[in-house]
């Protein structure tokens, strides 16, 4: 009852939906950067929304399945193969014992969610087997999924169609520019007026530096800070603060120079000053961003980021309809 | 102190009890977050405290961000009456100062630093007004320290050395981040010491490495049988420095599964602490050799 992994494509790593509780000591709650795409291909194959599967970004591994199984492929389009042959993505279908999964090249996105039926059940670390490689936690021995694993898989419960597939009007992939919408707010007011004008009228674009801890994002002009005298224990540069929290999706800018925006392996706090934080609703979709994909932050308040949110998970809702 | 509240989007209230530091700040962040847990308020999934500020990550499916906002102004004025007494532990962290890896680390990385012609703690030595590098590892194990916050990477604490500001001590962090840091670095950065958990990227000035294991996800080492991280906010820390047989040894002990820390429960109060700093100090000392 195992997946063997023959090429690991890019960064692949075990997720499932996190282990929110332990930020306060550091350990972020991971799990899927595009969490509805891996709901999604958790449902097309019948496991539990949160079953853990591999997540891969720009290049996906070369699996050979010991065993029948039901596979689906969400989030970016990188077309994936059964024995050479092409299969849909957003789509269930079947792979059979001894037949090898492998992927085309990548065609728009960044990340792919692989869902196999039963879910990939190797140990829970703090509730969830989400792969959190800085700290040695989750996934395989710590770490990202390398040649010669063997994936356990679990007993898959429930009997699904082949071909069960998700509407197209219900996948969704990043516009181009991207637009990421921000709650100002956090330390916002450390930036002059230009400055705050300027961040949200610049076309940024994503920088290479872009993972799980957060996007780098480049091209804006530099931010300009509110002269003051640095607190006691800051240090000395106008962007630095008293180390505190950060939020997941907040906009730090050392230097005012490149703004990172963390996302789920986010480190928990540091001593960079924040602008405000992306929305709840738009963390999805950040992951699924390539290098150079210019990007516009919108300026919106809680109503329209609630809003948002509601809009959302609706979507979630008809998508769980769809396929149940 | 007035505490500045803010979201950080949807799902995070941040609040700065204070733009600097100081124990007051970090006692009123730590009563805050106590408050929090104790309210027991829905929706609510994380709760973090750090230097002189918090963060509470919450649901917004379950509370509206408003009436969130709401229940933690109200419980700011119950926090404040808190007697800002600690029932918490103090544990002694060997520390092998000017050690051979994160001399080999700070060399690879001269060129993000501020002096690339002194290590790091020839530097913060000498901005310190220290004239030697000995008198400057005097200073900073000759005060204990308290855990501020345990963040940035799994189960790193952030420590903030009890003395009075006068002698304090500063560093800029590097001009950019390292790549790399050796695990159990002992690092410094604005007027934080911490420990680096895990090996990676940091921008702390490298003081020396401590053998003691503070973050275990597999749980060998015996005192992280019950939790994979030893720190938490309010924990009081004694630097030993030690010298390269000592560290040789602690290792040894660290690999056979039989090394424990020495660790002494002790009360902290912060108006006792404010009245008479290197007193309490000394009764800290006691507490920890002398039973």
């Amino acid at each position: 009852m195992t997946v063997n992994v023959i090429s690991a494509g890019i960064a692949t790593t075990i997720q499932d939906l996190g282990r929110p509780g332990y930020y306060h000591l550091g350990i972020p709650m991971g799990g899927a950067m595009d969490r509805l795409a891996l709901k999604t291909a958790n449902l097309l194959v019948g496991n539990d929304e949160g079953a853990a599967g591999l997540e891969s970004v720009f290049v996906g591994p070369e699996l050979e399945f010991t065993q029948d199984a039901t596979v689906a492929v969400c989030g970016a389009e990188l077309p994936p193969k059964v024995d050479g042959e092409p299969r849909d993505t957003w789509t269930a279908f079947t792979v059979k014992a001894g037949q090898v999964l492998s992927f085309d090249f990548l065609k728009s996105g960044a990340r792919i969610y692989i869902a196999i039926s039963g879910g990939i059940t190797t140990p829970m670390y703090l509730g969830s087997r989400s792969t959190y490689a800085i700290g040695a936690l989750g996934g395989v021995d710590g770490r990202p999924v390398q040649p010669g694993d063997s994936l356990p898989l679990g007993k898959s419960s429930k009997m699904v169609k082949g071909g069960l597939s998700v509407p197209k009007a219900l996948r969704r992939g990043p516009s181009n520019p991207a637009e990421l919408r921000v709650l100002p707010g956090l330390y916002w007011h450390r930036l002059t007026e230009q400055a705050q004008k300027n961040f949200f009228e610049d076309t940024w674009k994503v920088a290479n530096e872009a993972d799980r801890m957060g996007y780098r994002f480049q091209g804006g002009r530099k931010l300009e800070f509110v002269e003051r005298e640095q607190p006691f224990s800051a240090g000395a540069d106008p962007s630095n603060i008293t180390d505190a929290c950060y939020p997941y999706g907040s906009i730090q800018v050392p230097s005012g120079s490149e703004p990172i925006v963390l996302h789920r392996d986010a480190v928990s706090g540091g001593g960079y000053f924040m602008l405000g934080t992306v929305i709840s609703a738009d963390m999805d979709l950040i992951g699924q961003l390539q290098p150079n994909t210019p990007v516009r932050f919108v300026k919106v308040d809680m109503a329209a980021a609630l809003a948002a949110r509601k809009e959302q998970a609706t979507i979630m809702d008809e998508i769980r309809e769809v396929l149940s | 102190m007035s505490s500045r509240y803010t979201f950080g989007g949807d799902e995070h209230i941040f609040v700065e009890v204070d733009e600097e530091m100081s124990l007051e700040a970090f006692f009123v962040s730590l009563s805050m977050t106590n408050a929090v847990r104790k309210a027991n308020i829905k929706g609510v999934t994380e709760i973090c405290p750090a230097n002189a500020s918090f963060q509470i990550k919450f649901d917004p499916d379950v509370i509206h961000p408003d009436d969130m906002m709401k229940e933690l102004k109200r419980l700011e004025a119950e926090a404040e009456q808190g007697d800002n007494v600690l029932e918490t532990r103090i544990i002694e962290v060997p520390v092998y100062y000017q050690d051979p890896w994160t001399h080999d680390t700070l060399m690879r990385f001269r060129e993000r630093h501020q002096d690339p012609s002194a290590t790091d703690i020839e530097y913060a030595a000498s901005i310190n007004g220290y004239d030697s590098v000995e008198k400057f590892i005097e200073a900073h194990s000759g005060a204990p320290w308290f855990v501020s916050m345990v963040g940035f990477v799994s189960g790193l604490p952030f420590l903030y050395q009890m003395v009075d500001r006068s002698r304090q001590i500063q560093v800029p962090k590097y001009l950019s981040p390292r790549t790399d840091t050796p695990r159990q670095t002992v690092g410094y950065g604005g007027s934080f010491s911490c420990i680096y958990s895990v090996r990676g990227a940091g921008g702390y000035q490298m003081f020396g490495i401590t053998p003691m294991p503070i973050y275990d996800p597999e749980q060998r080492v015996p005192y992280l049988k019950d939790f994979m991280v030893f720190f938490k906010p309010g924990d009081i820390v004694r630097f030993k420095p030690i010298n390269r047989e000592e560290y040789d040894a602690v290792i040894a002990q660290v690999q056979a599964g039989e090394y424990m820390p020495r660790i002494r429960n002790v009360r902290f109060s912060l108006s006792e602490f404010n009245a008479d700093m290197d007193g309490t100090n000394a009764k800290l000392m006691e507490a920890l050799y002398d039973r």
